[in-house]
């Protein structure tokens, strides 16, 4: 009995000793050397692994940092300025500071839904869906609501909202870009948050002239201009039919707003004006001094 | 007038579907269970009634209250599980019961826990099967002996299937090959007619469902390595007509082996998948502790359907 | 029987416009032509606002190399120089006319007159190819000028004439068979002498008897055309299927059928080339099925390129019926789903066909029971639903290394498929992908 316990304890001994030396050898032979500040640099990383940088993950985006020694051209969106600031610590140089961003979907989803002219009945992917035809819609520029943008985001942050066109919880967004990225359309844009979390962009990327884009949706931008002559800040230029903010130059006056006649023109942030949350048409001419378009206001976390 | 429906082409389809295919696969199971009606009684009946229940009601459960996902129990998936799992359990009183916790690891664990229909690695019956030999290995090997046509007592004589009373010393003598053909036989209540197994496999070849590949080198691998050993020393080894009459062989290549889930996809890779099942079930009958081994086999085979289908490529038409 | 060597489906054939008579279809008021109706750059319009044209005046030019001229398929006045939307609702380059008369080029023979000799140089055959804008009719649209050009080092040996006909519902290349027959054959006798080879065979699924007899009786008439029937199955009238069905070549992965040395062209194109060189017309006109179960009565038209489909709905059947769910230009494997009616149709349209709501409705998509059939069905030997998995989830290398881009997208793996899955539309996603990728890597 006692000889049978030793010779197993030998043998399982013996097994073991050799492996650990197997291993030990092999452990030292294939050995990676790395710089232990790439470890340091993941480590304060999100570790989504979104790709927003354009690298193939974090791991990438530190071993880029770490080998180019400086942060030129990197920058981790989701992470923002604080974890820019770590990173900049540990690799010992000047960080930029960026204005945080958020993704903003430009298309409006008011005149999509009901209003569909087609019935979409293939693969539910946008990038499909876009090289069969222009859409449910009929805009070929607008929103294809198979939620690719959906899949594309880590973060949870975008959602399909009830008329089709996905929707961005701007408070889970880290403006990584995946979901523009993603939309076949770029529909989706990266833009500044803006002060106060106000902004105000076009909510149409249709670049057809006037009256085809009205035919598709109600909400189109027609490219007529008055934006662009309202702007103080020369902020507006209107370009194939279609006007665009820079949101670096936009004070956010909403000046624009008002003057658009096709409501294409988009407020996110303010406070709800003091009138009643549904002004009956007929009171409509009353409120002209904080005319806000009401049914714009639904939307605050845009 | 309507909407136009946009889609990409083609703009028609063979109207298969995965319920069609599942209920020709229960058709196709029929006459096996109406051999074991006649000779296993109402035992058999029941048998097959409560596991096909329990398989429906378990998937049911699991997709409504667990899973919340719509109910797929429509498509008959379940029912041919509960099928193949009542035909792989003696018919006897005990089995009432037993093959109701089979029935519950064969949808709960094996099927639904992957992810239902489509995604399992293992062909359901066969983990459920396994499942119960291992639990209760005495009432799995309680033999109920083929008496008259249509016992209608719930006692029946039991004793041993040709295989076990090989295992234990020597083939009964008086077993021809026509009992063991039509299923005059002892033995699981769907694995006993060859002749009814194999008319339901004619069935779904006719309807394309199966194709020759698996069922033929299957048996025909069990049949030639059988053949090998009787030749080498007949008393030691079963002969080959009889080792893949008997047994789930029948059953096991015509119906389980030829899950289109669990088995591979090319056509190489199911004459390979055939392989292995024939030679491991006679590996396991001659060398095993079990006096069967069908289930395992497949059981093996299944877990090695995914590298299969890695390796066997269909042939490209442009190389 | 000859047929291809793997795969293949067997949809209801639905051929029920078969004895529907090729009928002329009146032209519009206006008529809008595309300037890219071919595979290839759009052509350049030549025409402005306010010029006068007649019919078959040179009005797109081709300025590239892979780009096919277009010819104002009515006379009258260019409104405007401006894109139209296509059937798809894509705004495409057109040219849109104000029709006035029917005043056609007096360089069209008009005749009803059937003339065999044909005195021109192979060069000059494809020279006139080119000058008349001749596409590949069999719905690729393929420039024929440059597919008749050889290119050097490669040597043309078979010359395969595609009547198979294999898409359901389609009739218009049987109804040219049967009225046309001669016209086809010193169309392909012409199409033989521009490549210099000995033999033409011209494939005819079986189901089409009284076509192949009418067929088989005009080429005894003629010098080196053989009449090859075919067996009915899905997708025999595909480029690879069809070398391969007749010839026993097969085409390898990324490569064109002449590298086999084969040259296939549709029946619809050699009726064309007829008119072209013999005629002296040019591609102006489509010749059409207008079909469906859901249809009062069925028909094959003969119309002027540009002309909308609305045009031709109200024309042949009035409207639409109320059940109307889909219509399609093409057959029902390999044509494209109409939204735009108002659209003017273009070269190698082959059909209107109008499907019911009931038909055209996919089935929900369940789980792949991983059935094989659509690896089973597939007629180049890939695997479907491996692609379905790979573009899923952004495996393009791997999609690509299980050679994806060999997909002809025929569209037997969906046909087959018991789980409804879009499996032809994630293939041509992969597709797409994967060509981004290897754009992005060049």
């Amino acid at each position: 009995m006692t000889q049978q316990i030793l010779i197993a304890v030998l043998v399982l001994g013996a097994l073991g000793i050799f492996f650990a030396v197997v291993l030990y050898i092999v452990a030292q032979k294939f050995k990676v050397v790395e710089d232990p500040l790439i470890d340091e640099v993941a480590e304060v990383l999100p570790g989504a692994n979104c790709g927003g940088c354009g690298k193939a993950g974090c791991r990438a985006f530190a071993e880029a940092c770490v080998s180019q020694g400086n942060m030129e051209g990197l920058r981790c969106a989701p992470g923002g300025d604080a974890v820019m600031a770590k990173i900049g610590q540990l690799l010992g140089c000047a960080v930029e500071q960026g204005e945080p961003q958020v993704a903003v979907v430009r298309c409006n989803p008011a005149n999509c839904g009901d209003k569909r002219k087609s019935n979409y009945d293939g693969l539910r992917s946008c990038a499909f869906q876009n090289t069969v035809y222009t859409g449910e819609s009929g805009c070929p520029f607008g929103c294809l609501g198979c939620g690719d943008c959906v899949a594309a985001c880590q973060f949870d942050a975008i959602h399909m909202g009830e008329n089709g066109v996905p929707v961005v919880d701007a408070d889970k967004c880290t403006a990584c870009g995946a979901c523009a990225k993603a939309c076949p359309r770029r529909v989706i844009e990266l833009r500044n948050k803006g002060k106060k979390d106000r902004r105000v962009y076009v909510s149409c990327v249709n670049k057809e002239k006037g009256a085809v884009a009205m035919k598709s949706c109600a909400n189109a931008c027609i490219g007529c201009g008055k934006c662009a002559k309202v702007c103080p800040m020369e902020a507006i230029t209107v370009e194939g039919n279609l006007s665009y903010i820079d949101y670096k130059k936009c004070i956010a006056c909403r000046k624009c707003v008002t003057e658009c006649p096709t409501k294409a023109i988009k407020d996110v942030g303010f406070p709800t004006p003091a009138v009643k949350p549904a002004p009956k048409p007929a009171e409509a001419p009353a409120a002209e001094k904080v005319e806000v378009p009401v049914a714009e206001k639904v939307e605050v976390k845009n | 007038m309507n909407l136009l429906n946009i889609s990409g082409s083609p703009h028609v389809h063979s109207d298969e579907s995965t319920k069609k295919i599942m209920w020709r696969v229960n058709a196709a199971l029929v006459p096996a269970l109406l051999v074991a009606i006649a000779y296993f009684g109402i035992n058999a009946l029941l048998v097959s009634i409560i596991s096909v229940a329990s398989c429906v009601l378990f998937q049911w459960l699991i997709e409504k209250y667990i899973l919340k996902t719509p109910t797929t129990v429509g498509d008959g998936s379940a029912v041919v599980t509960g099928l193949l799992l009542a035909f792989n359990v003696p018919a006897t009183v005990d089995m009432m019961w037993i093959v109701v916790i089979g029935a519950l690891f064969a949808i709960g664990v094996a099927k639904m826990s992957f992810g239902g229909l489509g995604k399992n690695p293992f062909n359901p019956a066969i983990a459920g099967r396994i499942f119960l030999l291992i639990s209760f290995p005495v009432q799995m090997t309680t033999w109920p002996q083929v008496g008259g046509l249509f016992p209608m007592n719930f006692d029946l004589a039991t004793g041993a299937t040709p295989l076990g009373a090989f295992k234990e010393g020597a083939l009964p003598t008086d077993v021809t090959f026509m009992d063991a053909f039509l299923g005059h036989i002892g033995g699981s209540m769907g694995e006993v007619s060859a002749l009814a197994i194999l008319l339901g496999a004619a069935y779904l070849c006719w309807k394309k469902i199966i194709t020759w590949h698996i069922p033929v080198t299957f048996i025909g691998t069990a049949f030639v390595f059988s053949g090998i050993l009787w030749l080498i020393d007949p008393t030691a080894y079963m002969d080959p007509v009889m080792t893949i009459l008997t047994g789930g062989i029948m059953l096991g290549a015509c119906f389980m082996a030829t899950d289109m889930v669990t088995s591979p996809m090319a056509k190489s890779g199911q004459l390979i998948f055939g392989f292995g099942c024939g030679l491991l079930t006679i590996v396991i009958r001659n060398w095993g502790a079990y006096p069967e081994g069908v289930s395992f086999a497949i059981l093996i085979m299944n877990s090695v359907t995914p590298l299969l289908n890695r390796w066997c490529k269909p042939k490209r038409f442009a190389n | 029987m000859k047929t291809f060597r793997m795969g293949g489906v067997h949809p209801e054939e639905n051929k029920i416009s078969n004895d529907a008579a090729i009928e002329v279809m009146p032209v519009g008021k206006q008529m809008v032509v595309l300037m890219n109706q071919h595979l290839g750059a759009p052509a350049t319009p030549i025409v402005q606002k306010g010029d006068k044209v007649k019919v078959g005046q040179l009005i797109g030019e081709a300025q590239t190399f892979m780009c096919a001229n277009v010819h104002s398929p009515v006379s009258g006045t260019v409104t405007k120089v401006e894109p139209c939307k296509d059937a798809f609702g894509l705004a495409k380059p057109a040219v849109w006319i104000n029709v006035e008369g029917d005043e056609w080029m007096e360089t069209i023979d008009r005749t009803p007159d059937i003339k065999r000799e044909c005195t021109l140089e192979p060069k000059e055959i494809v020279a006139k190819l080119k000058e008349m804008g001749i596409v590949g009719l069999g719905g690729a649209t393929f420039p024929a000028h440059i597919k008749y050009s050889i290119p050097e080092g490669k040597k043309a040996e078979y010359l395969i004439i595609n009547a198979a006909e294999c898409e359901p519902y389609l009739t218009s290349d049987y109804r040219v068979m049967m009225e046309h027959a001669e016209e086809v054959c010193i169309g392909v006798s012409i199409l033989r002498k521009a490549l210099g080879v000995p033999n033409a065979y011209i494939g005819i699924e079986s189901n089409k008897p009284l076509a192949i007899a009418k067929m088989q009786e005009m080429a005894k008439q003629f010098e080196g055309i053989i009449v090859e029937p075919l067996k009915v199955k899905y997708p025999q009238g595909a480029e690879k299927q069809l070398i391969n069905a007749v010839t026993g070549r097969r085409v390898g992965s990324g490569k064109l059928p002449i590298d086999s040395g084969c040259v296939v062209s549709n029946l619809g194109t050699a009726f064309a080339v007829y008119e072209a060189i013999q005629k002296n017309k040019p591609l102006i006109e489509n010749i059409l099925t207008v079909t469906g179960k859901e249809l009062p009565s069925q028909h094959n038209y003969i119309v002027r390129i540009g002309t909308t489909y609305n045009e031709i709905i109200s024309h042949s059947i009035g409207q639409l019926p109320e059940t109307t769910g889909k219509v399609i230009s093409g057959g029902t494997m390999m044509g494209k789903a109409v939204v735009n009616l108002d659209a003017p149709t273009v070269k190698g349209n082959s059909s209107v066909l109008v499907i019911g709501e009931k038909e055209a409705r996919r089935a929900p998509e369940t789980n792949c029971i991983r059935c094989g059939k659509c690896a089973s069905a597939c007629p180049m030997g890939l695997e479907p639903y491996l692609f379905s998995l790979l573009v899923k989830n952004n495996r393009v290398e791997e999609a690509k290394a299980h050679n994806i881009l060999d997909c002809i997208e025929c569209g037997c793996c969906f046909f087959s498929c018991p789980a409804n899955k879009p499996l032809t539309d994630e293939i041509r996603l992969g597709k797409n992908k994967v060509r981004a990728m290897m754009a992005a890597k060049k």
